[in-house]
């Protein structure tokens, strides 16, 4: 699971020699994160956003298990408990201020993460596993953030949760039941919000366990890099400890740097203020959005505006928000270019970066209200984004030339390949 | 195969959104929404100038004193403020008398559920703002956490309560008069007109109508203006008590992040000098 050349763990003072034989625990972490993980000398920074997307998760983790010490799933009082967290908990403010932005910090990371991998073709072979891991963790995060969002009971989660679960609904024949099964009930109340804090609790968990999944998966080909050249010598590769811990090191002071000043000096900037009013199901507000993280799909979702084909626009605003994401799940067959990196290839370059000018523009459409001219903009978007996916990559995958590629990692970073020439031909 | 069926669905997303986006159009052009009275006569909040505002803010205890008295003799009389205890008044400055002073002249409702009877004691320290009872038109908010739970915060409190208008011969910034371009938006008999209100008719009459309705402890002039401002600090506190320690944590963190981010980035040169080509 790793390349021959791979430092191996040697305990040294008997008490780790003992350890060893009895649980390599040590061991395993010197493979999978220290000096016997041999890794490509040439990632960027963009390379640095995984462990940061870790570290989000044991943020989450650990401020959310201690908020739900002082937290109460009950519709009567899950709001006051919110503010009883917020105000008599000694640094509750602090608790809760860092989990509601350190759930968009994950969400800002992950994005970073996954257009890293869009660019970089990270999800070709022999890494398409990897990249499935990676969609469906953003799947669950995604479920793990909506139900959180509706805990403090706010009209916002109250609202949310109404229009999310009731996209169920849009389902022909069997949507109702499943919506009110989901619900446990005709509307959100006590018997959601129960199961929603039962479950935002548990999948975080879950994620854990499949990110687990994730980096074994990346352990047995390694990072791709940026010159998506596969790894062939010793001198391609540095071991992960201390090369990249340095580097992941300074990656997550600069982040650390962000996300305090949000969580200190602007916690409530990306928040909404009707989640301050406490939830009523008699009062709809007047724009429901949800959180930022979800604009883009939510833009999807509603730019479906006409039936087409007899099929509800309700129906058909569904089906492409979920089609919006699993179509990742198809992208290692759909891009088929045998080149990884963008940087050898002009096209799809430019299609990548105006896909990701698109996804701003949706969001920005997402988060504002369902009017013109965001309808009509948010349409056109909407259409690149499946053009780009179903259409555009596949083409652009068969007729494109690509750039010649460097020999080696090691001639790209040094300009030459010493070792390249010594090494005996095979 | 995986390749037809891709083009496939990409073609029938691409029609559905076509479709949508051309019928759309179409009755945009045939038949344009016309401009509602609230998106041509809805104002955004007025600026207002806290000493809270920004990231090195801090409370100024004599305003939030005048804002609370401004609270008591005025919006008390409708609203509640349920999320805030009696102790929490300690941070406006009062000592533990004049908290207890304060607490004691509420009346606090306590449930006997041997006698099944409700009595009215008078107000401790540890016990929250009571319950307010109200019988007119509307339904006034709490509003522990009213300054967040608008947009524009406490501006828009600030520019709600100084807001209020005659609607005969309102006129917007751009001179259109309301009543004239929307004679049917006249506001009804039992609410009144307010431009910063969302949707320009508020059940609320203005509750601060001439100067000196309330007499400040400390001497300063209570204008409409003043006293408007003093209650908008008065309930960013009361929606954000942790602002000042919040502030107050945050660049000590700030600091220290900005010098072991320094620190690992020379341990990063260090552990790389010499594995860069260039």
């Amino acid at each position: 699971m790793s390349f021959p050349w791979a430092n191996e763990y040697k305990p040294s003072h008997p008490a780790m020699v003992w350890l060893d034989e009895k649980l390599p625990l040590p061991r395993f972490v010197f493979n999978a994160v220290g000096a016997g993980y041999p890794v490509p000398r040439n990632l960027n920074y963009m390379y640095n956003f995984g462990v940061l997307a870790g570290v989000c998760l044991m943020i989450q983790i650990i401020t959310g298990v201690v908020l739900a010490m002082h937290y109460a799933a009950n519709t009567g009082v899950a709001f006051d408990s919110t503010e009883h967290i917020m105000r008599d908990v000694n640094w509750g403010w602090l608790l809760r201020y860092a989990h509601a932005n350190g759930a968009s910090a994950f969400f800002v990371v992950v994005y970073f993460h996954i257009f890293r991998g869009f660019f970089y073709g990270s999800y070709k072979a022999p890494r398409e596993m990897i990249w499935l891991i990676g969609v469906l963790i953003f799947l669950l995060m995604m479920a793990t953030a909506f139900m959180g969002y509706v805990l403090p009971w706010g009209q916002m989660s109250y609202w949310g949760a109404k229009v999310i679960t009731g996209l169920f609904g849009a389902i022909p024949l069997v949507g109702e039941p499943i919506q009110t099964w989901l619900l446990g009930g005709f509307a959100p109340d006590q018997a959601a919000l129960n199961r929603f804090f039962s479950l935002h609790f548990l999948l975080p968990f879950v994620i854990l366990g499949v990110v687990i999944l994730h980096i074994w998966a990346l352990h047995i080909p390694g990072s791709t890099n940026p010159t998506g050249v596969e790894v062939k010598q010793e001198s391609d590769t540095v071991p992960f400890h201390p090369y990249y811990t340095a580097k992941d090191g300074f990656g997550l002071g600069v982040f650390l740097i962000f996300y305090c000043a949000m969580v200190f000096f602007a916690p409530n900037a990306l928040g909404h203020p009707d989640n301050y009013i406490p939830a009523n199901p008699m009062q709809t507000p007047a724009h429901i959005v949800p959180e930022w993280y979800f604009w883009p799909f939510y833009a999807i979702l509603r730019a479906f505006t006409q039936d087409f084909l007899f099929i509800p626009a309700k129906l058909l605003g569904v089906l492409a928000m979920f089609s919006s994401i699993l179509v990742w799940f198809l992208l290692p067959w759909l891009d088929n270019s045998p080149v990884r990196s963008g940087h050898f290839r002009p096209t799809f370059k430019k299609f990548f970066w105006l896909l990701v000018v698109d996804v701003a523009v949706l969001g920005y459409c997402g988060g504002s209200p369902a009017e013109e001219p965001y309808v009509i903009i948010s349409q056109i978007a909407a259409l690149y984004y499946f053009a780009h996916f179903f259409i555009v990559l596949p083409i652009v995958s068969m007729i494109e030339k690509p750039l010649p590629l460097p020999f080696s990692i090691t001639e790209s970073v040094l300009g030459k390949d010493d070792a390249a020439t010594v090494a005996p031909a095979e | 195969m995986i390749r037809i069926f891709s083009l496939l669905a990409g073609a029938f997303f691409s029609l559905a959104l076509l479709w949508s986006a051309g019928k759309g159009a179409v009755s945009y052009i045939s038949e344009p929404t016309p401009k509602t009275v609230e998106a041509s006569f809805h104002e955004h909040p007025k600026p207002l100038h806290l000493s809270s505002d920004g990231p090195f803010g801090t409370f100024d205890r004599q305003q939030l004193q005048r804002g609370f008295q401004v609270y008591s003799e005025v919006c008390a009389t409708c609203h509640a403020l349920k999320h805030v205890a009696y102790r929490d008044l300690a941070a406006l400055g009062y000592n533990e008398a004049e908290v207890k002073a304060i607490a004691a002249k509420a009346q606090i409702p306590a449930y006997n559920p041997a006698t099944g009877e409700v009595k009215m004691n008078p107000g401790q320290p540890k016990d929250h703002f009571p319950p307010v009872v109200y019988g007119g038109a509307g339904s006034p908010p709490d509003l522990s956490l009213v300054a967040k739970a608008r947009h524009g915060g406490p501006a828009y409190i600030y520019s709600l309560l100084t807001g209020y208008a005659d609607q005969a011969g309102y006129k917007n910034e751009k001179g259109e008069e309301l009543l004239k371009k929307f004679p049917e938006a006249k506001t009804p008999d039992g609410l009144f007109f307010n431009p910063y209100f969302a949707n320009l008719n508020i059940a609320m009459p203005a509750p601060l109508v001439s100067d000196g309705q309330v007499t400040y402890a400390d001497g300063t002039k209570a204008t409409v203006d003043q006293m408007a401002q003093d209650v908008s600090a008065f309930l960013m506190w009361t929606a954000e008590p942790k602002l000042e320690k919040r502030n107050q944590t945050g660049w000590p963190v700030i600091g220290f992040l900005l010098f072991a981010t320094a620190l690992a980035y020379m341990a990063y040169r260090t552990v790389w000098a010499g594995k860069k080509g260039h």
